[in-house]
């Protein structure tokens, strides 16, 4: 198995397995607590999977730049976490994370939701074909937003919360620790199909981000009175 | 016996590793430990000093310790660097919070290249331990010293000894990396019977004068006699500084190469440069706002100045996709930014600046002792005592913490006091679960209509005020699209089985209805009256509706 190494065992040029790591984490918090519940886990993974800038040098050796990083402290929640010292990085994430908290206190939300961070490859198409993104692991954040009664209530959030997410943070570390599948270090002429070389200091591996509400019913009340009275006065 | 299969130069870079890891693992522990925010800077250009190709600052004197114990050598199976950290009360008291254990086992991994995967591992593990020292009980503790309690650290090379934890501890594990020659594993001990503390409780007191980290090479005393003597005067002139060994002055240049993969040139060089002469540093300062630094500490600001880099910013769009709908199947996507940035130009490398730096704002003190909190302000103040147990709002709910991370809990516990449904569903390990997983394989849209619908016209609802029926459609099995059953107490088709067949509405019962229509009756002028006056916003909504 491919284990031990951190290149994928099939011959190069091949796809890798199409085993998508997949991990799901569950949260439930106040909707002030939202975005720094999200920045924490998502700045987690990120710090392990960012790496320095690779500087290419002549018959393809590379050096690696340094990565610095910085504690964060919640205001909403009792939970500091490390993050990578990458300010274009932290934007990155600051603004998915405020749409996806806006789109929860959106109508027709119940407060349900979840986000989703893919770390992909490219795997360049010959034309007419564009470009195949492999997703090889998917992180998905469950959120469900809580209403809180009283100030007691409040504070009590906060801890708990905060208890939760120190929990998050050991499981993602275990998950990081198991050292599966990661991509092959690239050549130079195929860098930018396993990295997001972007950003000026730090080198994420290439991430999407994506959200998604549930919505049980699917569309807003309103909506659906209209159309069963129209239905009704149809007859 | 296991060392014939290693290239001497393997084992060398194996050696270096295993030791500079070790270093920098008590650095980013006792830096956790601080009570202040760590903030180090990224540099695109690698200026060689920085290990695992992380920007972790040195505290010189924490490295002396760390040498100190090992004394020359490495860890191995018997043989575990433990880093302590306890807690100390401005009374005495004190007691072990800690132990960060860096333990080698026999398990060896021979396939591993030794300068490119263990090192790269090596790195990750480190990213591991900075997050895992941020949700370990003590992190929060140490954030808020200085008024009643200090943190202290002591490094022991040996058998590991949590004795001192007290009852039920626990354990975290950072993480593993296997070599040729064993399997380094770093884990966390903690106490959480912490009985007589309380945070709530450290408010109110003035500040203690006295130093955040101390260490002292024999284990604390519980009792409140005196602490190991130390030799730091202020204001003294003291020449001395720490001995630079060779190997502080090394430098590690990493280079690893893609082609053919195989292939990795590691290179370790020394720097050499001259010992800068000792310097020294004001006197202590007096602690404010109840942050009690230590004088070294205080003058040691991490600061970090890398390179300047002429990149231009990426200009970074979002476009963001929507599309609602009944099943909510469209995710709104975010394309993060993926698209080349080239690779920036690489300037020189200011690698023996920062290392001297390092060098030049160390402390020079005789001894490795500081003094120990003896503030004649405790006597004055009312603080941590006996009697206070009974006011601790429990502290066991601060910091009581399970550390399972695999519980299965039953999907209908959805509170938010245990909400915890961690990895068990998407396990790669299960293929039966992936298989059913549809983030893996997901399921093909239905190729005839959507099944809500054409169950709303069901025969079996027969409640449904819809009018449309398909009499001859006959539902079998209810399984909506995108819908998953396991996750969601209530998805939509356990919703749409369970609203199915409603109750009849009361008041269409014969009785009740009889008893009501009478009131109704009697009612109606009022309230034909009434809709009349409003005849004009009735049409309006009617209009609406148009």
């Amino acid at each position: 198995s491919c284990a031990l190494s951190s290149r994928c065992c099939a011959p190069s040029g091949a796809a890798p397995a199409m085993n998508c790591r997949a991990e799901v984490l569950e949260v439930s918090v106040e909707g002030r607590q939202v975005e720094e519940a999200m920045l924490a886990v998502l700045h987690t993974v990120l710090l392990h999977r960012s790496t320095g800038k690779f500087h290419y040098k002549k018959e393809g050796t590379y050096s690696i730049g340094t990565v610095g990083t910085q504690d964060v402290d919640c205001d909403f929640i009792d939970f500091a976490y490390v993050r990578v010292s990458s300010e274009e990085l932290d934007r990155a994430l600051r603004k998915a994370v405020g749409e996806f908290k806006d789109a929860l206190r959106g109508s027709g939300s119940d407060g349900m939701g979840q986000i989703s961070l893919e770390f992909y490859q490219k795997k360049k198409s010959r034309w007419p074909f564009s470009d195949e993104c492999i997703p090889w692991e998917l992180w998905t954040i469950k959120v469900n937003v809580v209403n809180l009664a009283n100030e007691q209530e409040r504070q009590i959030c906060r801890e708990k919360v905060g208890e939760k997410l120190c929990e998050k943070i050991i499981n993602i570390v275990e998950v990081m620790n198991r050292h599966e599948y990661l991509p092959k270090m690239p050549t130079q002429s195929e860098v930018d199909n396993v990295f997001d070389t972007s950003l000026k200091e730090v080198q994420p591996y290439l991430y999407k981000i994506s959200y998604q509400i549930t919505d049980s019913l699917g569309t807003s009340v309103t909506t659906t009175m209209r159309r069963l009275i129209k239905d009704t006065l149809a007859l | 016996a296991m060392d014939t299969d290693l290239s001497s130069q393997d084992r060398k870079d194996l050696d270096k590793f295993i030791k500079f890891f070790a270093l920098k693992t008590v650095q980013v522990i006792v830096q956790a430990r601080l009570g202040e925010k760590i903030c180090t800077r990224s540099s695109s250009s690698p200026t060689g000093s920085d290990w695992f190709n992380l920007a972790i600052k040195d505290i010189p004197e924490v490295t002396h310790e760390a040498k100190k114990a090992l004394a020359g050598q490495l860890p191995a199976v018997g043989r575990s660097m433990c880093v302590e950290i306890s807690l100390k009360t401005s009374e005495g008291d004190s007691m072990e919070l800690e132990i960060w254990c860096l333990e080698m086992n026999e398990k060896c991994d021979k396939e591993i290249k030794v300068s490119y995967t263990v090192y790269n591992r090596l790195s990750l593990l480190l990213k591991s331990l900075l997050a895992i020292t941020r949700v370990t009980p003590a992190y929060r503790l140490s954030r808020k010293q200085g008024h009643e309690y200090v943190i202290l650290y002591r490094i022991y090379f040996g058998e590991v000894q949590l004795s001192g934890l007290g009852e039920g501890f626990q354990t975290v594990r950072v993480g593993t990396v296997g070599t040729p020659v064993g399997t380094i594993t770093l884990s966390c001990a903690y106490r959480i019977n912490l009985a007589f503390m309380s945070t709530r409780q450290f408010e109110r007191t003035p500040p203690i004068m006295g130093i955040i980290i101390d260490h002292f090479v024999d284990r604390p005393y519980p009792s409140s006699s005196p602490m190991h003597p130390c030799n730091y005067r202020a204001g003294e002139d003291n020449g001395a500084v720490y001995p630079s060994g060779e190997d502080s002055q090394e430098v590690c240049t990493t280079s690893f190469s893609t082609s053919p993969p195989s292939q990795c040139v590691f290179t370790v060089t020394k720097a050499h440069f001259p010992t800068p002469p000792p310097v020294v540093t004001d006197t202590l300062k007096v602690p404010m706002m109840g942050l009690a630094f230590s004088h070294q500490l205080s003058s040691f600001r991490f600061s970090y100045q890398p390179a300047a880099l002429g990149v231009g910013s990426a200009d970074m769009g979002y476009p963001v996709l929507f599309s609602g709908g009944l099943n909510a199947a469209h995710p709104h996507q975010l394309i993060g930014p993926g698209k080349e940035g080239g690779v920036p130009p690489v300037p020189s490398q200011p690698a023996h600046g920062t290392q001297a730096d390092q060098e030049r704002m160390c402390t020079p003190l005789d001894g490795v002792h500081y003094s120990a909190a003896t503030p004649s302000s405790s006597e004055d103040t009312e603080t941590v005592s006996n009697s206070s147990e009974g006011k601790c709002a429990s502290p066991h709910d601060i910091f009581i913490r399970k550390v399972g991370a695999f519980v299965n809990k039953p999907i209908n516990q959805v509170t938010m006091a245990n909400l915890d449904i961690p990895f068990a569903m998407f396990a790669p390990k299960n293929v039966e679960l992936e298989d059913n997983d549809p983030m893996v394989n997901p399921p093909e849209s239905p190729e005839t209509e959507s099944p809500l619908q054409g169950s709303l016209h069901s025969e079996g609802s027969s409640g449904s005020s819809t009018g449309n029926t398909h009499d001859d459609f006959v539902m079998i099995d209810f399984k909506p699209a995108f819908s998953k059953d396991d996750i969601l107490p209530m998805d939509l088709g356990t919703f749409y089985r369970e609203f199915q067949n409603p109750p009849q509405l009361s008041s269409l019962s014969i009785d009740i209805g009889a008893q009501s229509m009478a009131e109704d009756l009697d009612s109606l002028p009022e309230k034909l009256a009434v809709h009349e006056k409003n005849v004009k916003e009735f049409d309006a909504f009617v209009e609406t509706l148009q």
